[in-house]
Formats: C-alpha cells, structure tokens, sequence
C-alpha cells in the first residue's frame, strides 16, 4: 500500500567515470543513499535484475562499466531527493576526475 | 545434489562429510544445529559481525597511517558488505529456517557470492572473489572463536576439500582421516598428484571451483574411478554409491591376495614389476604390494620438506632407509630431476621464460658439481647397504651422459682416498626421456648399464603439450600413434643390444597400456606401489604371443582414439566384468 505520502521517483543517467561502478563509487554510491529512508533499487533497464541501492555487495555484482545507462528507482516519503541526489553524483563521476 | 567433473589421480570411492580447507586450515565443525540452539547462533553472528567491523576499523587506521587513504578504500568495502542488511538476513534466514550454524551459514552465503564474482569478466571484478573470500575467513574465525580445529585433530572420517594443496600439506594427510581429497587446481602429474597417488586415498583434482560449491559438513562422494565429485547426494545416489563402495573393497582385498604370486605370463614368461617411490618409506610398502623392488626412487623430493639442501647425511639416511625397507630387493636411484620449480627457479634473480626446457634436472647439476658431486657421494656410500643403481634424468646427449659419469667417478676417486667403503661396480644408467635420446637409441644403448623410459616426460616433448595444464592436458596421452611407434623403436632397440629397459613412466600403472608394452617387448615395469597388484593380474592372465598380436594391431591405426578403444576393448576381454574397467 503506497500511503498518502509515499513517492516514486525514477531516474536514468549514465556511468561516465573511466572505471565505471568500482569499489570507490560503490561506496560513495551507499554512503549517500543510506541517508535517505526510500527503499532504493538501481538496475540497468526493464526486465534486468534490480540491486538494493544500500547494499555494497549487491552494487559491485551489477557490473556497471563506463557508459552503462543505470535506472535509479525511488519509492518513499523522499524518493524524490534520493534520485536527484544519486544521479547528481554519477553525474559529477563519483569526485573522482 | 550436484555433480561436478575433474581428473582422477587416485581411484576408488569415498564418502564423508566435507572439511574445506583454506589457507588457515580450519574447518567448520557442524552443519546443522538443534532448533533450540538457533537464538545462540543468532547471537554468535552479531557478534562476530560487530566483532569483524571493529577489527577492520582498526586494520583500516593503520593501512591508512602506512599507505594513505586510496589503500584503505578497500576495507570500506568490507565493512560496507558486513553492515549489508541483505546479507545479514539472508544468514538469518538460514539461520533460524534452515537451523544451519552460524559459521556454515556464513559460508554459505558467502560462497554463493563468491561465485557471482567468478562469473564476471572484468578483471577488477573478479578480484573482488579474494575480498569475499577474505570476509568469509574474518567472520567465520570469529564465530568460531576459540573452537577452530585443524586436520590432525579430526575425530571422524572426512572429504578433505581445498582449493589447493602444496606438496607438504599432502604429505601430513597420511596420518589424518581425511578418506578423500578433491581440489580446485591441479593437472594431473603435478608433484601433489603424485603424492597424492602414493596416498592412495581416492582423490579427483582440478575441479575448478568445487571448494566454492561446497561448504564444510556438507556430505561428498568421491568417485575416483569416474572422475566425479559429487556433493549432498539424493538418497538413491547415495546408495548406489555404497555399494559400489563395498564391490570396489572386495576388489582390493583380491588384489591383495595376488601379492605373493609371480608376475609370470601364462606362457611362462617372467615379468618384472618395481615401485615408483618418493620417500623411502615406501620402499617396504613397494615390496607389500608384491614389487620385485624399486624402479625408480625420485630424490628430489628430499628438497621438499623445504629446508633448502639437502646435505651429504641426510641423504645417505635416506638412502640407506629406503635399501634397507626394500631388504634385499634392487633399488634405482635417480639423481636430482629438479626444475621447474620452485627450488631452482627461486635461485636466479631472473625467472626462465620456459622452465620445462630450461636448466633443469642433469643439467642442473652438471652446473652445481657440489650439490651434484655430495648425492653421488651419498648413493656411493649407500651402496654398500643393498643392491643400487644409479640413473641420471633427462639425458640429451653421449657427452653429458659421459660428463655425469666423470663426476660420478671423481666422488668414487674421492671416497676411495678417504677409505670409505661403496659398491664399485654399481650399474650407471639413464633416463629414456627425451627425443634427442630416443633417436640415439642405439648410441646409448652401447653407452648406459640399462634405461628406464620416462613417459611422462617423454611424451611431453614428443606431442609438445605442458601435462600440467588444464587446457590441453587432454591432448596428452600415450596412446598417441607417435608415441607407441617411439616406444617399439626404442624397446627394440635395447632388446637387440642386450640392455636392460624398463618403464617407469605413469603409463606402465595403466592396465590399458599393459598388453601393448609387454607386445612391444617391454619386460620391466615401474609404478606407483598400489598398482602393482593390477597389473601383475593382467600380466598372469596375458600370454605373449597375445600380446604382440595386440601390439601390432595397435601399430595400425592413425589416431589416439582408435588406439585407445581397440586397447580398452582388448583389456576388457581379458577381464571382463571388473569394475576398474
């Protein structure tokens, strides 16, 4: 049951740092979205196995190379400022170049 | 149930639970606990969790201190997987569903995440199986705590599982209850295959990534015979295999009977079996087993125990112990066939690009004369204690056969001044192991007291294929057309010029072979000690004019498979209904 002020919020952006989805991302990826309470789910398109956006393990098996396009799905009361803030750091590739 | 493929290194069936060992040795003591455990289980993973994320922490700060803060990201990454709520429920669930132990808990799901990893084909990626790995030994020592235990002290009959095993961790197994052994990595004539061999417990290596698949106190089958693993059988498995399991026993005890008997064709014709031995305690289980003595005594696995050198006085220890369990018996010695390995190859400041065809074996110690000069002092000594030979490996050439001959007779010179006692005239002869070699047959046969033939190696150089690799050891076989027209030639040869040859290569343990190597004319054959019993059956079962109409059908044909079958087929006949064939 989606309550009066639950979200979803879908975003799509793509890994443009060199080593895509590496042990660094990954866990600048978990470090910003633990500190929303969605329930986060990252998968590479419809009908592709989705990865908890929270878990480092689940993240470093989605093999996510430079040029992937990532779909971030969002669903809680601040869906909408988790997917803004996690495509806005793949966005700036992870701080890293 | 799952059923995985490798290679077989010693036969028979085993089956026990698992213990999988990795580089600490411990294992996982219960797979399943009673319900009424499961809070407490519960309450060891939480706290070996805690317990691991504080130690990162800590091994983080100083990683960080020594190497800077890109050397420590990676431990960020395992504290990341061990604060992972998804995996901490997936452990729960086992846990509390399953009432598995927290440690097999952790292992397992820990393995089925090292797999995903394996699958991947970024190489950065697959890395991360090492970091699983690592977290899985962390969180699994501290559930464990103080209660880890190791191989020596196992109370019950187990399937020893590992990735790999170094030729000493092998070597400690004989006096463990470890009944099976299965391993990741490994072709089939490595040094631990050998080992392994002797061991005679059934054992199937190069499994690839069975130590992932299994988890310990999960039960295995060892199926030495097919070359298969398999692990938590169904029952009808299960029972199927254990009565293959009490047929195979009834085998052995009837090939234990033949221990006393003669291995003389049915036409009369006398055959002589030897024991391919590595430490010289096994000279006595050669002669248990019904050898007429040792065929081939491979020192360098002196070097093994990893002490560097062995001196003079070990050696002659070494020596005289193996004479003195062979107690009467003939017994070859070959001098060092060390290389390609890492005693030489840790010597040089440069690795050889091609160790194999590098400065190995004779030619080694042709370049060490004080290593080479003491074992021949060693064997000289010795040889005052029983019947030796003496036989150098890997001769390429008349000139270094006569080189290692002139040293041979300065250490005779040497040991004659200072008085010490040794057998004078102690036949010197030769491995038959390379092309070179085998083409100069003749030349060598006027040349050496007597040779043995080295198939392993032999039939590496001839076919160029490395035996001990997974990707093309299957090209390897003596069966190869090329081979068995080499090995006529050369029998041939040594039976025209009166010199003694015998075969001490894998392929003479191999009851296919057995028929066409009496067929070529070999007389002599040297293995590893547990297959004696088999191959005096056929020998006594054979007649020799049977044997040469084999041979020379098998000289016919063009290809290995046709060989192979026509062998298999002519074996069969003979012994039909057997359950080795």
């Amino acid at each position: 049951m989606v309550s009066q002020d639950e979200q979803t919020a879908i975003r799509e952006v793509t890994i443009t740092n060199a080593h895509g989805l590496h042990l660094r991302p990954v866990m600048k990826f978990v470090d910003v979205a633990s500190r929303y309470v969605a329930d986060i789910r990252v998968d590479k398109g419809a009908g592709t196995t989705p990865a908890d956006g929270k878990s480092p393990m689940a993240l470093m098996v989605l093999e996510a190379p430079k040029g992937t396009v990532l779909r971030i799905l969002a669903t809680g009361t601040d869906a909408v400022q988790t997917v803004e803030a996690l495509a806005a750091l793949i966005q700036t590739k992870f701080d890293e170049e | 149930m799952e059923i995985v493929q490798g290679i077989t290194v010693a036969p028979g069936v085993a089956i026990a639970h698992a213990v999988v060992l990795d580089a600490e040795e411990y294992r996982i003591p219960y797979r399943q606990v009673d319900p009424a455990e499961r809070e407490r289980e519960l309450q060891l993973l939480h706290n070996a969790l805690e317990a691991s994320i504080t130690e990162l922490k800590e091994q983080k700060e100083t990683v960080a201190a020594q190497l800077g803060h890109d050397a420590a990201d990676v431990f960020n990454w395992h504290i990341g997987v061990l604060r992972d709520p998804a995996i901490r429920r997936s452990i729960e669930q086992l846990i509390r569903e399953r009432h598995h132990s927290a440690a097999y808990a952790v292992s397992f799901v820990m393995r089925s995440h090292q797999r995903r990893f394996m699958q991947m084909s970024d190489p950065l990626l697959s890395e991360r199986i090492r970091d699983v790995r690592d977290i899985e030994r962390r969180l699994v020592r501290h559930v464990l705590g103080e209660s880890r235990e190791d191989l020596a002290h196992l109370t019950k009959e187990v399937i020893l599982v590992a990735h790999d095993l170094s030729p000493s961790q092998t070597a400690r197994l004989s006096g463990t209850r470890a009944v099976g052994i299965v391993l990741d990595v490994g072709g089939s004539t490595s040094h631990t295959a050998i080992l392994l061999r002797s061991l005679g417990r059934p054992s199937v290596i190069g499994v690839k990534d069975v130590s992932t698949r299994v988890s310990g106190g999960d039960l295995v089958i060892v199926d030495g015979t097919n070359q298969l693993v398999i692990i938590n059988p169904d029952e009808p498995t299960l029972e199927q295999y254990r009565a293959q399991k009490l047929d195979y026993g009834r085998l052995m005890v009837e090939l234990e009977s033949l221990r006393d008997l003669e291995p003389v064709t049915r036409d009369g014709v006398r055959i002589y079996l030897y024991g391919n031995i590595e430490f010289p305690g096994e000279a006595k289980a050669s002669l248990m087993y019904g050898a007429d003595g040792v065929g081939l005594y491979r020192t360098e696995f002196l070097f093994l125990r990893g002490e560097g050198e062995p001196g003079e006085e070990e050696q002659y220890r070494a020596y005289v112990s193996a004479l003195t369990g062979a107690q009467g018996k003939p017994v070859t010695i070959r001098t060092f066939d060390l290389g390609a390995d890492k005693y030489t190859q840790e010597k040089h400041y440069e690795q050889e690009r091609n160790p194999m065809l590098g400065l190995r074996s004779i030619r080694y110690s042709l370049q060490h004369l004080d290593m080479f000069k003491t074992q021949l002092r060693a064997i000289l000594r010795a040889s005052v204690h029983g019947p030796v030979r003496l036989m150098f490996p890997l001769i390429i050439s008349l000139m270094e056969f006569r080189q290692a001959k002139m040293t041979l007779h300065d250490a005779m010179e040497d040991l004659q001044d200072e008085g010490i006692p040794f057998a004078k005239d102690i036949a010197v002869g030769m491995m038959m192991e390379t092309p070179a070699a085998a083409i100069q047959c003749r030349e060598f046969a006027r040349e050496v007291g007597f040779m043995s033939i080295g198939t392993n190696d032999m039939i590496q150089y001839v076919l160029a294929v490395d035996r001990g690799n997974e990707r093309v050891n299957r090209f390897y076989t003596p069966g190869h057309p090329a081979v068995v027209r080499l090995l006529r030639d050369v029998i041939r040869t040594c039976n025209r010029e009166g010199v003694d040859c015998s075969l001490c290569g894998e392929m003479a343990g191999e009851p296919l072979y057995t028929l066409l190597l009496l067929g070529l004319g070999l007389r002599s054959f040297s293995m590893a000690p547990r297959n004696v019993p088999e191959i005096k059956k056929l020998v006594r079962l054979a007649t020799i004019s049977q044997a040469e109409r084999v041979a020379r059908k098998a000289m016919t044909f063009e290809t290995e498979r046709q060989v192979i079958n026509f062998l298999r087929d002519a074996t069969k006949k003979m012994v039909p209904g057997d359950p080795i064939y």
